[in-house]
């Protein structure tokens, strides 16, 4: 196991090597560049030339690269052409954000999807069967903004039980420590900025968690139903085991293979920033900062961002792989 | 390989959680808790960049400090004529370029120093003296636009300066001496990046020291977590995670009544919708930028929408340079007469909005009202197109997608109207849109493959130059023509020291620019900004420049 994590990560350093060639390339040959995006049509061409001199985006591509790697290999991402602030900073101060809607939205998917697709897959062909089946349906067709936006018109504007916005109420005077809020929360026992910054994630949490349900609804059922027909669970059956033990020793466990695959995809997915939902709820996170960052075309932004969350994805993928291990003893990491 | 059981995995979570527990501290004081209506959550469209304002450029930065900070000179509530801020009056000296200011006694700063004479002078040497990182356009973007360059300029594209020196006269008199007469002074000054910090807090917090690289700028602590002028709300914290700046009142503000709000919180919620619903749901108890579809229902609803006056310009720009049909005045003239500019106003811009007679907006000195008019006239459009041998021109019409801007809500309705109009005169239009920031403002402000697109301005401070000196006064890619006469026009007038002969300047250069037509100005918007129902004492103004500390719950 030992060697397969040092292998995985080895791995690493080809992959993220070749993805900032890619993106470096990929950003510079987008047309325009920061200094428009700072100057807005207060620009003169005189004062876009000046900017783009001192950012040294004037430099041939080479040259710009080689300055970027030289600061990588020293684990320095720059500065924000626009806030000024360190790339690491601002994503210390937004990634949190997207983990905990992150958490949020795979305990909802995970919660609700694993037992609902169980169930579905055991009364096969009955109501809730197809009612699952058509609510996935729905779940992965509906548009996440318009998801948010319903669910903010009932639950925050009309009844008024959830907030619309943010991450906080920033009337709460909460200290700040990882800018996890709730695990802040519980760390300075502010309890009641602990429960606000839950509070605020159920919406979000709910919009984001949306498609990741249904699919694990889905793949969950597929799978069960699969495991039943199995010779194995006949025998367990057979043996006289009782229901609940065939259930959890053989069914489940053997059915959560494939979901485990799809859950580790899917949380590296939602890592990577739900633009629309931190968009539409305003909830500081990365993904409505890169989505910013594009239209600004703040490349240090979005060099160090993106590397940072493909080690991210490799790391998640990794988890996954291992956990497989865990889940059925007969899969051997090497 | 046995799997490990959860509930050992949960026990060491547990044991885990309470180990950290108790690491970290609580910063709240005790009994610091604040009821509701003491505070004001004020939804804004984006994160402000910085706090100090002398290194800000953009909106939302200005916003904010604009309610820590004053200015030698104000602008009057709700309008834009410069009226008395940190300075009770001024007068130029017979050559106009030596103005002294007489300021106003008893002032004191958030950190409990004077306000007096050699704090504004160490104010504007700090500006005029900066060197390095500080010289760079994107640090010090106002101070260039309005004074050009420094005491000693190091990098030979920047201008000289038209700062020249402050002199201490007494505690409360200076003199701020310029290298020439200017249209900027004194109107210019109430720029918030003209605001006046605390000398102790800019030297304790090392103000000036922008470090890094030119490729890597980083601003000094001062900038992000020490802002400190004489405002009516202090600075208290800023929440990035969060996504909000929470100022607190500040009880020595003498600049007029102390404010009836406690404390000032501004959160960003860039989504327009999103601030909506954030309104409707008492998460927020005001925002700005109302789309101008929303201002009649919030309005039923009981909200108190407020609209400002209109202090903006939208026009359609035509490139004389890379189409040489556009160089032939009758041509520009048809553009014109073809437009159905009311209809435009009526359907897509918010009430309140006017057609553009002038490029510069009636609440502006300068305005003039008996300029060359361009009514719709479809005929006389065709028949000047068949003069100019024109009748079957093609142009490329640029416009921008994915913006909103105070003076163009919906970019792409404005062109679809607009390029109606021009096809119905026999116009054939090659649409050409393009993302806003950056694609599009970098095609239609160089080069010259651009025949139409539009764009507007939103003005800084109230003078017309600031509008129609920033679009006229020299060669532009923009526009692509070169007319030394109103050139000259414009230097006369930036260079003239009475007011009433800059203004009968101002009036003549307006019916010139008429006359040359080197674009079409389409509208004036009045932006709008909403507030809860129970929200009353703010006064909308052109400037964006609302004042808060009037502000207060029914």
């Amino acid at each position: 196991m030992f060697r397969f994590i040092v292998r995985r990560l080895l791995q690493l350093i080809p992959t993220l090597f070749g993805l900032s060639i890619l993106l470096f390339i990929w950003l510079r040959r987008l047309p325009g560049g920061p200094e428009t995006a700072i100057l807005g049509e207060r620009g003169t061409p005189e004062m876009r030339a000046a900017i783009r001199r001192n950012l040294g985006l004037d430099e041939p591509i080479l040259v710009q690269y080689g300055r970027f790697m030289r600061r990588m290999l020293q684990l320095d991402l720059g500065t924000s052409i626009s806030t000024k602030r360190e790339v690491t900073t601002e994503f210390l101060q937004r990634f949190p954000g997207t983990v905990e809607l992150t958490v949020m939205a795979m305990v909802i998917a995970i919660g609700v999807g694993i037992p609902l697709g169980y169930l579905a897959a055991r009364r096969r062909g009955r109501f809730l069967d197809h009612a699952s089946v058509a609510g996935s349906l729905i779940g992965i067709c509906i548009p996440v903004f318009f998801l948010a936006y319903v669910l903010k018109a009932i639950f925050a504007e009309s009844l008024g039980w959830f907030p619309s916005s943010g991450r906080q109420d920033p009337t709460i005077e909460a200290t700040r420590v990882t800018n996890f809020f709730v695990l802040d929360g519980l760390l300075t026992r502010e309890w009641d900025a602990a429960a606000d910054a839950i509070w605020h994630l159920v919406l979000p949490g709910i919009a984001l968690a949306s498609i990741p349900l249904a699919i694990i609804v889905r793949i969950t059922r597929a799978s069960v139903l699969e495991v039943l027909g199995e010779d194995f669970v006949r025998t367990a059956e057979a043996k006289g085991l009782t229901e609940s033990t065939v259930r959890r020793r053989h069914v489940l466990r053997n059915a959560m293979l494939p979901v485990a695959t799809s859950i580790g995809l899917l949380t590296g997915g939602l890592l990577s920033g739900a633009v629309l939902t931190e968009t539409v709820f305003a909830f500081s996170g990365i993904g409505a900062f890169v989505a910013d960052s594009i239209s600004q075309r703040d490349y240090p932004v979005l060099m160090g961002f993106i590397m940072i969350i493909a080690v991210m994805y490799v790391l998640v993928n990794l988890l996954v792989d291992v956990s497989y291990s865990i889940i059925d003893p007969r899969v051997r990491v090497r | 390989m046995r799997a490990p059981r959860p509930k050992v995995a949960l026990a060491a979570v547990a044991v885990a959680a309470l180990a950290v527990a108790g690491c970290a501290e609580s910063n709240r004081d005790e009994g610091s808790s604040e009821s509701k209506k003491d505070t004001l959550v004020f939804g804004v469209a984006g994160d402000p960049k910085v706090l100090d304002p002398s290194l800000a450029s953009d909106g939302e930065s200005f916003r904010v400090s604009r309610q820590i900070f004053e200015t030698l000179v104000s602008a009057e509530e709700g309008g834009t004529k410069p009226v008395p801020g940190l300075a009770e009056s001024w007068t130029p000296d017979a050559t106009g370029t030596v103005w002294t200011f007489k300021l106003r006694s008893g002032v004191k700063f958030h950190d409990g120093t004077d306000f007096n004479a050699e704090a504004v002078c160490i104010n504007f040497d700090r500006w005029y003296n900066a060197k390095g990182l500080m010289q760079s356009p994107d640090v010090t973007a106002y101070w260039q636009d309005v004074m050009g360059g420094f005491a000693k300029n190091e990098s030979p594209d920047l201008p000289p300066s038209l700062f020249k020196s402050c002199t201490v006269k007494d505690a409360t008199t200076v003199d701020l001496a310029f290298t020439r007469v200017s249209s900027k002074v004194p109107s210019a000054l109430m720029l918030t990046a003209f605001g006046i910090h605390s000398p102790k807090a800019l030297q304790q917090y090392d103000a000036s020291n922008v470090t890094g690289s030119a490729t890597d700028i980083k601003y000094p602590s001062y900038a992000t977590e020490h802002p400190t002028g004489t405002g009516p709300y202090k600075f208290k914290s800023w929440d990035v995670a969060n996504k909000t700046v929470t100022l607190e009142r500040n009880d020595d503000f003498s600049g007029g009544p102390k404010a009836k709000i406690k404390t000032l919180i501004y959160k960003t919620i860039s989504d327009e919708n999103a601030r909506k619903q954030a309104l409707r749901s008492g998460d927020i108890q005001g925002y700005d930028l109302v789309g101008p579809a929303d201002v009649e229902p919030l309005k039923g609803e009981g909200f108190n929408v407020l609209t400002r006056p209109a202090f903006n310009v939208l026009y359609l720009a035509i490139n004389q340079k890379g189409n040489p049909k556009l160089a032939d005045l009758k041509v520009r003239q048809a553009i014109a007469h073809a437009l159905n500019r009311q209809a435009l106003v009526d359907s897509k811009l918010p009430p309140g909005a006017k057609v553009a007679l002038n490029f510069l907006p009636d609440t502006v000195e300068g305005f003039n009202g008996e300029v060359t008019k361009y009514d719709y006239n479809p005929e006389k459009a065709k028949q000047l197109l068949a003069e100019a041998g024109a009748s079957n021109l093609t142009l490329k019409f640029h416009y921008p997608t994915e913006v909103t801007r105070p003076y163009m809500p919906n970019p792409k309705d404005i062109f679809e109207l607009l390029s109606a109009d021009l096809k119905a005169v026999g116009i054939n239009v090659q649409a050409i849109p393009l993302k806003w920031s950056p694609d599009y403002l970098n095609a239609t402000t160089s080069g010259s493959a651009h025949d139409l697109h539009f764009l507007g301005w939103t003005g800084d401070y109230g003078d017309a130059y600031n509008f129609i000196g920033t679009f006229f006064d020299r060669p532009k890619d923009e526009w692509g023509y070169n007319n030394p006469a109103l050139f000259e026009k414009f230097k006369k007038a930036d260079t003239t020291a009475d007011q009433a002969a800059r203004v009968a300047l101002y009036k003549e250069l307006n019916a010139d620019i008429m006359n040359f037509l080197p674009g079409v100005p389409i509208s004036h918007s009045p932006p709008a900004l909403v507030f809860a129902k129970d929200v009353t004492g703010i006064k909308a103004s052109p400037l964006t420049d609302e004042k808060f500390e009037t502000a207060e719950f029914k």
